[in-house]
């Protein structure tokens, strides 16, 4: 029943892709997602998927310092745009204080969309520092958590804003 | 020993793995990449009924990449959840019993190239015609086509029946009989995290299989059952699962065939599962019509109560037999009910497996019973509040169907909630579109008996000590994101006295940890909690002994605090843990015990009398404030008190997150969520996009207020907080509903309120 995979041609193209402040050359195939790329070609499986048609959220990254679908969007694209995952968010060894803020009010329960709402949030917070709690919301609202009801994530959103305006 | 102030238990603590979540670095199934890994797809009945001609997979088979292709009959044995309904096939043998039945499973080299194999499957149905409602099942006669064939009665899977006290009587002395109709929705459980195994059949011939499941023991069972392995040659890792809410508690196809698979080919064979099919396999939500008569006095006093339950169970049995019984076990654990019968059918249907949801069969029953209270009180004229605090159960009672009570904080909930919402100002009396309501429930913290009937612990901890100071700690049970892994650290860090931090939790493993049963039934916290202390126990006289006679302080003058062991009168005089573990380790030898929880044995004996029992019942209030458009039908929450008895808050943080997700979760299957299929049996909305469920803008502002009663059975008085929460606050909607606009809501037969629950005369 086994077979070898036999390919007649090369099938992959080299990217350079700027993520996490690193230049990477990956050998990947076109028409993967960023999602794909990032997961499947480079292991950072932080970035998570929850329905790969853009409706969740959950794999949402830093392109360019905007919040990105990484599901909607092709590794080919991302080419020489900077890139941020949530590995990245921890900087020289010390957690973002959106994370800190999150590990401390209880804020992921099971974490799978906690990446992505991390991003967002910090998407948020580097544009407008002090957020009211409906610009949070609104912010958020393209991130679905069905752990949390969300309480809990935008009172650490708002922890956040004020460790980093210390 | 000294006893000592708690110093972890109760505080508001980091989980011990919640900076890996923050930080991506908590790997999930779906994370795992193993050397060699290939892919598994599975092919899935495009028919909800149909018999199964013939499968030629020669054309899938011949496709370079392809590795395999496997249909049902290389493994027709069949399993299910509960031992006595085991009819599931890991692919269908001869039937499919809901569009989206798996037939065949395919590994390949990807996912893409798995996906064009499925493709290249000839399977020849059968079309049969579907049942895909109660009724339908119900008119099931000797002559109709059978979903299945072993059960007695034509697409009945179980009917079952109970009568406890004088029924009959207690309706002659009632002064009013309330009689309603209700109808609650199916749902889905929707985790972000949708399903993945990867299945290793290894060079030594052992089976590992690392799944996103809450029951990694019952899924050992059920792969050596179907796989015809010894138990003894597989192995269940479930890795952090992300989120269940009950959908990942059953055995499922894809595991088994990621098994199968990998025996076949000797690779990692990984099966990942699109959002689309997550809707298929389901295991949600039952929808149930129930008839409720409650009898009352004219003061209120409830005299008698009977119910009857229909539910829409789906294709398969799944939890079935415990679901039924669920929707009549509770009704009585929140109000004194001297006389209760209740009768419950779960029929057959072609449509995915019903199956646990957060509060498994007790969220409906739940909302029929305070939609008819508050009824009940508007007719004698009496505060909806005050008729349910005359008759509250009480601690240390059994209930007309046996349940026993242990503690019971339902009166100082009520009282909280009410007073937190300012309900005497606002009931009644807002303008007309705004209401408030409430609803009252309770909930088990875990059943009190296991799946596969056995006279073995429901749970086992193991732990390990050495001269590092590191305590090791083994346990089955699954952290599905409730914290239940942090749980095991904090009892284990109360009693030794150290930080929570020292603490390695190793969980979820069956070759290395002792068997938990899972997380489901809200269980994890009182029994890993109690097994935790237990083995701890059995660690403390060896340590007291050894610092005893190192620093010559009577053992009775020592404890465990902060890091050491000392002097509880002289807290100078110290050793650290690490050097009283040494001196233990030096003169008894390698230092390890386990402590195991069997939950107190059930106080009555009857046909069904294993689903209701539990060491402890938690209690939850709610009062939901929302204002409705009476032109578009559109409801919106305005704000959500809860007020939940849990017993000990063992983190409170926790315990706010498992009630406030409850809360949520209650109120996406009150108003957006349902789980719902088109003639033709194929689900209409298997999408996030479609299946509508609450963002952070449709999530109101959410008010905790913890009650705590120190329950006698728990572990340092804990009960439960991830089920219970999500009871009273479909029927607290309805009501507010009701205050809102409550001729309008009664009348309208076809309005637009988009209301999961509603009186079905609507």
């Amino acid at each position: 029943m086994r077979k070898n995979n036999s390919h007649d041609k090369l099938s992959k193209t080299l990217l350079r892709l700027h993520v996490n402040g690193e230049v990477h050359e990956v050998a990947t195939e076109v028409n993967k997602t960023l999602l794909e790329v990032l997961r499947e070609d480079m292991n950072l499986t932080g970035t998570k998927h929850g329905c790969e048609l853009g409706e969740c959220g959950t794999c949402a990254v830093l392109v360019d310092g905007q919040p990105m679908l990484s599901c909607l969007m092709l590794g080919i694209e991302a080419v020489d745009r900077e890139i941020m995952t949530v590995e990245g968010m921890t900087q020289n060894g010390k957690p973002h204080a959106l994370q800190s803020a999150f590990a401390d009010l209880g804020a992921a329960q099971c974490g799978y969309c906690i990446p992505g709402i991390l991003l967002t949030a910090k998407a948020l917070l580097d544009e407008n520092p002090h957020p009211t709690r409906d610009e949070i919301r609104q912010a958020l609202s393209g991130n679905l958590c069905r752990c949390t009801g969300y309480t809990k994530i935008l009172q650490a959103v708002e922890l956040a804003a004020k460790e980093i305006a210390r | 020993m000294k006893k000592k102030n708690l110093s972890v238990i109760g505080k508001p603590l980091r989980k011990i793995d919640a900076m890996a979540k923050c930080a991506g670095e908590t790997i999930y199934a779906d994370d795992l990449n193993l050397p060699r890994t290939i892919y598994a797809k599975l092919l899935r009945s495009p028919h909800p009924h149909a018999r199964i001609l013939g499968i030629n997979t020669a054309r899938a088979l011949k496709l370079d990449g392809v590795f395999a292709v496997i249909t049902g009959e290389e493994m027709p044995q069949k399993f299910g959840i509960m031992p006595s309904t085991e009819d599931e096939e890991a692919l269908a043998v001869d039937k499919v019993r809901y569009a989206g039945d798996p037939v065949a499973a395919v590994a390949a080299v990807s996912e893409s190239l798995a996906e064009k194999a499925l493709r290249l499957i000839d399977v020849e149905y059968e079309i049969l015609k579907p049942i895909l409602t109660i009724e339908e099942a119900l008119a099931s006669t000797e002559d109709s086509e059978r979903i299945h064939t072993w059960n007695r009665q034509a697409n009945i899977q179980k009917a079952v029946s109970l009568e406890f006290g004088d029924v009959e009587g207690g309706f002659a002395r009632s002064d009013h009989i309330f009689e309603g109709t209700f109808f609650y929705q199916g749902n889905t459980h929707l985790p972000m995290e949708q399903y993945c195994a990867v299945g290793f059949y290894g060079p030594d011939d052992k089976l590992t299989l690392w799944s996103s499941t809450q029951t990694p023991h019952y899924l050992h069972r059920a792969l050596a059952k179907v796989l015809n392995l010894p138990a003894s040659r597989i192995r269940v890792i479930a890795p952090p699962v992300g989120g269940g809410f009950g959908g990942k508690s059953d055995p499922f196809s894809h595991e088994i065939c990621a098994a199968k698979l990998s025996m076949i080919t000797r690779r990692p064979v990984k099966i990942t599962l699109t959002r689309e099919e997550t809707f298929y396999v389901h295991r949600g939500r039952h929808p149930v019509k129930m008839w409720a008569k409650t009898g009352v006095k004219n003061d209120g006093t409830i005299q008698a109560m009977q119910y009857k339950t229909y539910l829409d169970g789906g294709g398969y049995s799944s939890y079935g037999l415990a679901s039924v019984y669920y929707t009549g076990a509770l009704q009585t654990v929140t109000y004194k009910v001297p006389a209760y019968k209740f009768e419950g059918v779960r029929v057959f249907t072609n449509k995915p497996a019903c199956g646990p949801k957060r509060g498994h069969g007790t969220p409906q029953p739940r909302f029929a019973v305070e939609i008819q209270m508050d009824e009940i009180a508007e007719k004698l004229g009496i505060d909806p509040l005050e008729l349910r605090l005359k008759q509250l159960v009480e601690a240390n009672s059994l209930t007309v169907n046996g349940l026993k009570i242990s503690s019971c904080g339902l009166r100082e909930c009520i009282e909280k909630v009410a007073a937190r919402a300012e309900w005497k100002k606002k009931f009644r009396k807002l303008p007309f579109g705004h209401g408030v309501g409430f609803a009252a429930s309770s909930y088990i913290s875990g059943a009190g008996l296991p799946i596969y009937w056995n006279n073995m612990p429901h749970s086992g901890v193991q732990i390990k000590l050495d001269r590092s100071g590191g305590v090791a700690v083994f346990c089955g049970s699954i952290d599905i994101g409730q914290g239940s892994d942090s749980i095991l650290a904090y009892a284990v860090a109360e009693e030794f006295g150290i930080d929570p931090g020292d603490i390695r939790v190793l969980t979820a493993d069956t070759d290395l940890t002792p068997v938990d049963l899972g997380s489901y039934s809200s269980r994890v916290t009182v029994m890993t909690g109690n097994a935790a202390i237990q083995a701890c126990g059995k660690l403390k006289p060896l340590l007291l002994e050894a610092a005893s006679q190192a620093m010559e302080i009577p053992p009775d003058d020592l404890e465990f605090a902060d890091g050491k062991v000392r002097s509880a009168s002289h807290h100078d005089r110290a050793m650290t843990f690490a050097e009283v573990v040494t001196k233990a380790e030096g003169k008894h030898g390698t230092l390890g015990a386990t402590g195991s929880y069997w939950p107190p044995k059930n106080p009555r004996d009857f046909k069904g009398a294993g689903v209701g029992p539990t060491p402890a019942y938690s209690f939850t209030t709610s009062i939901v404030e929302l204002h409705c458009d009476s032109a578009t039908g559109e409801i919106k929450i305005d704000k959500v008190w809860i007020a939940h008895d849990c017993g000990r808050a063992f983190n409170p943080l926790l315990v706010e997150g498992q009630t406030e997700g409850s809360v949520y979760m209650a109120l996406g299957e009150a108003l957006m969520e349902e789980q719902i299929f088109r003639k033709n049996g194929l689900h209409k909305i298997p999408s996030i996009l479609e299946y509508k469920s609450p963002t952070t803008l449709e999530t109101p502002e959410i008010e905790t207020i913890l009650v705590e009663t120190i329950d006698p059975e728990g572990p340092y008085g804990a009960k439960e907080a991830g089920q219970g929460p999500l009871l009273p606050v479909v029927p607290a909607v309805a009501n507010a509903v009701y205050d809102a606009i409550a001729c309008a809501f009664m009348k309208c037969r076809s309005r637009r309120i988009k209301f999961c629950g509603r009186w079905m005369d609507d």
